[in-house]
């Protein structure tokens, strides 16, 4: 056997006064780190299969369990740390690219972490959500440049197809197949009740899911897959995923081990081969080419339905932005580098792209710059973890946002960010049928439901202590915001003062 | 209305309790023999062995059930004989009636035995009373020599209630396994040899050639087998009398149709008088078990009060243990039949035209209504694994359609 | 009434409902303690084979056959639920000849045992639904 140079991340560690042998741990575990020992009479465990995702820890009755970092380690190097040499020593073994699920997780600057929100004292004084309205409500899509009136002098409605939203969170774009049915379900139910919008990705819609089309986004991406007629006009809005913050400029691939009957038939491609995105649109490599693009769905569902573009955040992405203003789109949707995926490659996920906060404010101020930001609306995602991040969103520029990592944690992820291995314990990034049943719609709808209803609650809350009543009055409402820390350079693109100022 | 039952066993409570389903206002009179509150009858090897006590025996209802139900109950008397819709007492109280529900049960069947009246120390097994001159027969210093005659249900049940208060028990019966009835060759001697290795004496394909006061003499072999106490338990007879001399047709039991109503209109029967159709084989029969009784007596109440509730489930069945062994039969054992031995248990499924028809199981018994279900239901075994459920009774055996229904509250 | 449903579409055979069906039965008021070293006998029991798996227990019929073929009239509907007299049990197994659905057993003390919503112990609703990760059994009216 050759030498394995990698110790394992993980150590099991199971307090034997507490353990009852009920052997949950044993079952619940995919990558069967537990077993019971006949011979010993107690759970052993084999902690190199662990990947700390938390659910034996999670379901033991007695609290027996945790899972700690290993305090094994190699010799000190600020240079080449302890996972830099282990990297290197998987690649050595393996040959191959290395994978990562879920965000960027590197220590890279958190923008939204040294931005401050303001308050009202004295003057402008603050309102108290639970005594007065306080709108939260938002409409996504091209608002008109100027009043209409008819030859009776009445008004001519004018008005683009929009997206209403009860809260400005939507649930972003994650495919069926990357994640179950379960998960899907539980979006979509949450969507509805929540009078918001969950958006397929790029897999198709199942055909379970299109009774939530009035809350549903339908995407069209690179690799078109379950993409024709009735999807189209089963969703309230279609999205054209031109990039991804986790993996910019690559496409994507589920493994044809994923794609099982009910897949293959929303995907519509065969049983058990890959389904593989490709990098680019091979019809798109102009502005006017994803023009002829945004109007071919529109001519499709007959000017129905508001059409989204989705970016990643990239180096100019103020100048593409611009252009997706100019396409005929309704809705620019900008991911940033810490958006999370099913897979992609570790070094792209950890090097390319920017963070969503310079984007989104610097797409935000070109638009206003060429007086074109009515032309769209702005909805960004990647890594926004909590309301205080939906607020800074809002008051950065954005209508809305899209939340993914977040969802995804409400309805049990535990970010062991091991996705693309298939064996999700929790059922969310998994096509077992055994894993997938572990997550119960009825409660992963009602805990999304939860979260967003309780962010929107300390939305109001802050937007109240800012005496601001509406999101209206807070989009682009960068002096609410002031800066910690920062660079002037950075606060020159975000747009705000630093704190004091 | 004016209810009537004869009987206060298991038969007569289902009767009471059934009636007041439908009617919660006319008075009930009961009539009974035996001077106690109901009690399962089946409870007094129980008592004798100590899993029991006569004051737990006899809260087999609530002590106010009479009250609560609104039941006279006139104990320790005899109904006499029936006088068109009246019924006459050993003192001659009459009970005038509407609707008559006969319970009378059975008595034990004594064959005539040479020289057995001159056995002073002897006694049936059947009621309470039994149970309490057996035990006082048997006093306390665990020296008596017990014989029983009869290896049915009744004498082994005896065997392993008294089998820790007597010096030795001896069964015998003139049937060459014991159980005759209940069981074939292997099962029965798969009882016989746990209840020897307790201490039990057989004597089969033996009978009584003539008892002397403390000794009998056997038929066959002429070995005489010395007792202090000796217990017949050779068999019952239903109590039909009365009914037959009603009008009421009787075959062996009284007979009576799936409303529990004799040929008489207005008079019931239930329990172990009345003739059951067993559905497991399609022939009627007495079907003298608890469960049955109280089944039987329910529907007779139900109906008794203008109910309309007819009951077509009946199925021949026991659950029985013997010194730590259990047995659970149901049903007949005409047809294919399965058969299991497995770490010492012992199991017989039988299969008759796509129905289960039977099941004997011995030692691991668990979950055994699940077969008897099956039986009761006539479930199709094309409708199920078969395999499955041979493994074991199960529900994993059905649809999950069938499983929601039963599990899952689905109304279908 | 209120009872235990079953819905196996959300079971994932992790046996927790037998745990806790052992704990809330135990007279214990620590897990730990009821369980530990101990093999159990809950009142829950959990099929399982291939992809499938369901939890069992007592249906508390409206009208159960085990009640109505009790000898010792241990076995007694009280609003609406079966509950067991363990004092007045003999341990005939009757109700186990009588039970479509499996759901009573031999305890360890040697009288029958069945599920009585955990109405007689501590906890007073049914602690397997309580533990259940997956809402697989729920407690409700229907």
């Amino acid at each position: 056997m050759a030498i394995d140079f990698l110790y394992p991340q993980y150590e099991v560690v199971r307090n034997m006064d507490r353990c009852i042998t009920c052997r949950a741990c044993e079952r619940q575990c995919a990558n069967e780190v537990h077993h019971y020992d006949v011979d010993f009479g107690y759970m052993v465990s084999d902690e190199s299969k662990c990947v700390n995702c938390h659910r034996c820890v999670s379901l033991c009755p007695t609290r027996a369990l945790k899972i700690v970092k290993t305090d094994h380690t190699f010799k000190e190097n600020a240079n080449w740390t302890g996972k830099a040499i282990s990297e290197v020593y998987r690649q050595a073994g393996s040959g191959g690219v290395l994978l990562s699920s879920m965000g960027n997780p590197e220590p890279l600057p958190i923008y939204w972490d040294k931005i401050l929100i303001n308050a009202s004292q004295v003057t402008n004084p603050p309102i108290d959500p639970l005594r007065e309205p306080m709108e939260t409500r938002t409409f996504l899509g091209k608002k008109p440049g100027k009043i209409e009136r008819g030859k009776d002098g009445n008004l001519v409605n004018n008005l683009s197809p929009q997206l209403q939203l009860n809260v400005p969170i939507m649930f972003s774009a994650m495919s069926y197949g990357s994640i179950s049915y379960n998960a899907h379900a539980s979006l979509a139910r949450a969507a509805v009740e929540l009078g918001t919008y969950y958006n397929t990705g790029e897999g198709g819609l199942h055909q379970d899911f299109y009774q939530y089309g009035d809350h549903t986004i339908v995407q069209v991406a690179s690799g078109r897959f379950g993409v024709f007629k009735e999807y189209l006009e089963a969703g309230a809005a279609i999205e054209i995923k031109m990039g991804q913050g986790a993996k910019p400029g690559i496409g994507g691939h589920l493994p044809g081990l994923k794609v099982g009957p009910d897949i293959s038939k929303t995907r519509m491609i065969p049983e058990g081969t890959d389904a593989i995105s490709p990098a680019p649109h091979h019809d798109i490599y102009s502005i006017e080419d994803l023009r002829q693009l945004v109007f071919s769905l529109k001519e499709a569902t007959e000017y129905k339905k508001p059409v989204i573009v989705k970016i990643a955040a990239v180096h100019n992405v103020a100048a593409i932005a611009s252009g997706i203003a100019r396409s005929g789109a309704d809705i620019i949707a900008i991911d940033g580098f810490r958006g999370g995926t099913g897979a992609a490659p570790t070094r792209i996920r950890d090097n390319v792209g920017i963070p969503i906060e310079l984007a989104l404010a610097a797409v935000d101020q070109r638009l206003r710059d060429e007086g074109i930001r009515d032309q769209v609306s702005v909805v960004i995602g990647g890594s926004v973890r909590n309301s205080a991040d939906l607020l800074k969103a809002i008051a950065l520029g954005a209508d809305a946002v899209y939340i993914a990592t977040s969802a995804l944690l409400a309805l049990g992820c535990h970010l062991c960010r091991t996705c693309q291995s298939g064996r999700c314990n929790w059922g969310i990034a998994t096509q077992r049928p055994d894993l997938v049943k572990r997550l119960n719609p009825d409660i992963g709808s009602r805990r999304l439901v939860n979260l967003v209803t309780a962010w929107d609650h300390e939305l109001k809350e802050m937007m109240g202590g800012m005496g601001i009543n509406s999101i209206e009055a807070l989009r682009g409402n960068r002096l609410m915001l002031r800066g910690i820390g920062l660079t002037q350079k950075e606060l020159d693109i975000l747009g705000i003062k630093h704190a004091g100022e | 209305m004016k209810y009537l039952i004869i009987g206060s066993g298991t038969a007569a409570v289902g009767c009471i309790e059934g009636i007041r389903v439908v009617d919660q206002a006319s008075p009930i009179t009961m009539v009974s023999s035996e001077p106690y509150q109901p009690y399962g009858r089946p409870l007094i090897s129980y008592m004798l062995q100590g899993k029991t006590t006569e004051e737990k025996m006899l809260r087999y209802r609530p002590a106010d059930f009479c009250e609560r139900n609104g039941v006279t109950a006139l104990l320790g008397h005899t109904v006499q004989r029936l006088e068109g819709r009246t019924a006459i007492l050993e003192d001659g109280t009459a009970l005038p009636f509407d609707k008559l529900c006969i319970a009378s049960g059975s008595r034990p069947f004594v064959p005539p035995m040479e020289g057995l009246e001159s056995v002073q120390n002897q006694t049936s097994f059947m009621t309470l009373d039994d149970a309490k001159r057996l035990r006082g027969l048997l006093g306390e210093g665990k020296d008596k020599r017990v014989l029983i005659v009869g290896a049915g249900l009744i004498g082994l049940k005896c065997a392993e209630g008294i089998l820790g208060l007597a010096q030795s028990v001896t069964v015998i019966d003139l049937a060459p396994r014991i159980l005759p009835n209940v069981l074939s060759e292997e099962p029965a001697a798969v009882i016989q040899k746990h209840m020897e290795g307790k201490g039990v004496r057989f004597v089969l394909n033996e009978s009584v050639r003539r008892f002397a006061p403390a000794k009998a003499t056997l038929q066959n072999s002429g070995e005489v087998i010395p007792f202090d106490v000796l217990v017949v338990a050779v068999g019952v007879r239903p109590n039909t009398g009365l009914a037959e001399a009603a009008g009421c047709a009787v075959n062996r039991g009284i007979l009576t149709n799936d409303h529990s109503e004799t040929t008489v209109p207005g008079i019931y029967a239930a329990g172990d008088c009345a003739v059951s159709h067993d559905i497991s084989c399609g022939t009627d029969r007495i079907l003298a078990i608890l469960p049955n009784a109280y089944l039987q007596g329910e529907t007779a109440g139900m109906n008794m009060a203008g109910g309309d509730r007819p009951f077509r489930k009946a199925v021949s069945m026991n659950a029985s243990g013997f010194l730590g062994l259990h047995m659970i039969t149901a049903g007949s054992y005409d047809g294919e039949q399965y058969l299991t031995r497995e770490n010492g248990n012992y199991k017989l499924l039988v299969t008759r035209d796509d129905h289960l028809v039977g099941f004997i199981l011995i030692g691991d018994i668990e979950r055994a209504g699940i077969y008897t279900s099956l039986i009761r239901e006539r479930t199709p075994l094309s409708s199920i694994d078969f395999h499955l459920i041979r493994e074991k009774p199960q529900l994993m055996a059905f649809s999950s359609t069938e499983r929601a229904k039963k599990l899952g509250g689905a109304r279908v | 009434m209120k009872r235990v449903y079953v819905n196996e579409k959300w079971c994932l055979g992790c046996h927790l409902c037998e745990y806790y069906c052992a704990f809330a039965n135990s007279g214990k008021s620590d897990m730990v303690k009821a369980l530990k070293d101990h093999k159990i006998a809950p009142r829950i029991k959990i099929e399982e084979r291939d992809n499938i798996s369901f939890a069992v227990s007592c249906r508390h019929c409206e009208e159960p056959l085990c009640v109505k073929g009790c000898i010792s009239g241990a076995l007694t509907i009280q609003d609406g639920a079966v509950h067991i007299d363990s004092d007045k049990c003999v341990g005939c197994c009757t109700c186990i000849l009588c039970c479509p659905y499996g759901a009573l057993s031999h305890s360890e003390q040697g009288a029958i045992q069945k599920c009585e919503l955990c109405q007689k112990n501590e906890f007073g609703q049914p602690m397997c639904v309580q533990g259940c990760p997956n809402k697989a059994i729920v407690y409700e009216e229907r």
